[in-house]
């Protein structure tokens, strides 16, 4: 099966995310004075064949750990479709 | 004394590299990240750049490049291998070293001259420095600032294994510290001491046309290191 995979990883809580602050103070700055906690991460897409979403969600996480975050300072959630 | 200093796609300080080696007269082998030997090599240098235009994270990509699994084994033999600036990312991210590197505090690429104290001084890349020594020295960096667990930071300080620490500049009104690094951090070794990381650049302040050459002193540290421990 051909399964839809999109891969989020995120800074750390607690861990200083200055691309977030920074976010963060331009949406003040923009009136948005509501906004709080902003964290920038990144999402990956990508296609994947696998014989089931179990497997599709297995595959994708060890890509996690290996390359796609780091282990020190990053979290990651694994969402498959078909 | 045979010094490989290895080529990714995006190095960018593998010359000024190579010339300081030579300069303190070792000789220095430019290595393509696709070589899967390192035969008749004494020591390796993972130079700066942006390897992989830094993309995913600093040093992410050039962790699986070809030339890095005869560096696992050099390593894990004992054998000397250092990384500079984005040498030192792609230590970490290889789990060479502890940590990781992030984007600087501040936000903002930081290229100026920091003060560093050598915190050892019995290391293969600072033998010829005095333990406690301060130096200025140039850095060049976007993501610099080391982060690692508290454990992991307890036990590299224990360890002795912080290497070169930023310190106040006399009369300066810049902050010390140039990327919000822990404790001060600007380098660091594994347990053995001989996989060295850091984040300034000897290389460019190795020459006295370069308006110093106090950068040169890791380089015949280097290089005499090697010499002498071959003749004992």
């Amino acid at each position: 099966m051909m399964f839809r995979v999109r891969v989020r990883v995120t800074p750390r809580p607690g861990l200083l995310d200055p691309q977030g602050t920074a976010v963060e103070h331009a949406l003040h700055a923009l009136g948005f004075a509501g906004a709080s906690d902003v964290r920038v991460g990144r999402a990956i897409d990508f296609m994947m064949e696998a014989v089931d979403a179990a497997t599709a969600i297995a595959d994708a996480s060890r890509m996690c750990e290996r390359l796609l975050a780091n282990p020190v300072t990053e979290d990651f959630t694994v969402a498959v479709e078909s | 004394m045979r010094i490989a200093v290895i080529r990714f796609p995006g190095t960018n300080c593998e010359t000024e590299t190579a010339a300081a080696i030579r300069r303190a007269g070792g000789e220095a082998a430019l290595v393509d990240y696709r070589d899967t030997t390192l035969d008749g090599v004494d020591g390796v240098i993972l130079p700066g750049g942006f390897s992989y235009g830094d993309y995913l994270r600093s040093g992410a990509i050039a962790r699986f490049a070809p030339v890095m699994q005869p560096i696992r084994h050099l390593a894990e033999g004992g054998g000397i291998i250092v990384g500079i600036c984005n040498g030192f990312q792609i230590l970490c991210e290889a789990h060479l070293l502890p940590g990781a590197l992030l984007h600087n505090a501040a936000r903002r690429f930081s290229a100026r001259p920091v003060d560093i104290r050598i915190e050892r001084a019995d290391l293969a890349v600072t033998r010829d420095f005095r333990e406690g020594e301060c130096i200025r020295i140039p850095q060049a960096h976007g993501e610099g600032r080391y982060v690692a667990d508290a454990g992991t930071i307890a036990s590299l300080e224990a360890g002795r294994q912080v290497v070169l620490r930023y310190v106040p500049v006399p009369g300066s009104d810049m902050p010390h510290n140039p990327n919000g690094s822990v404790a001060d951090i600007a380098g660091i070794c594994n347990p053995a001491g001989n996989v060295i990381g850091f984040m300034p650049h000897p290389e460019r302040l190795a020459d006295p046309l370069l308006g110093g050459a106090v950068g040169h002193r890791f380089f015949t540290s280097l290089v005499g290191a090697r010499a002498a421990e071959l003749t004992a």
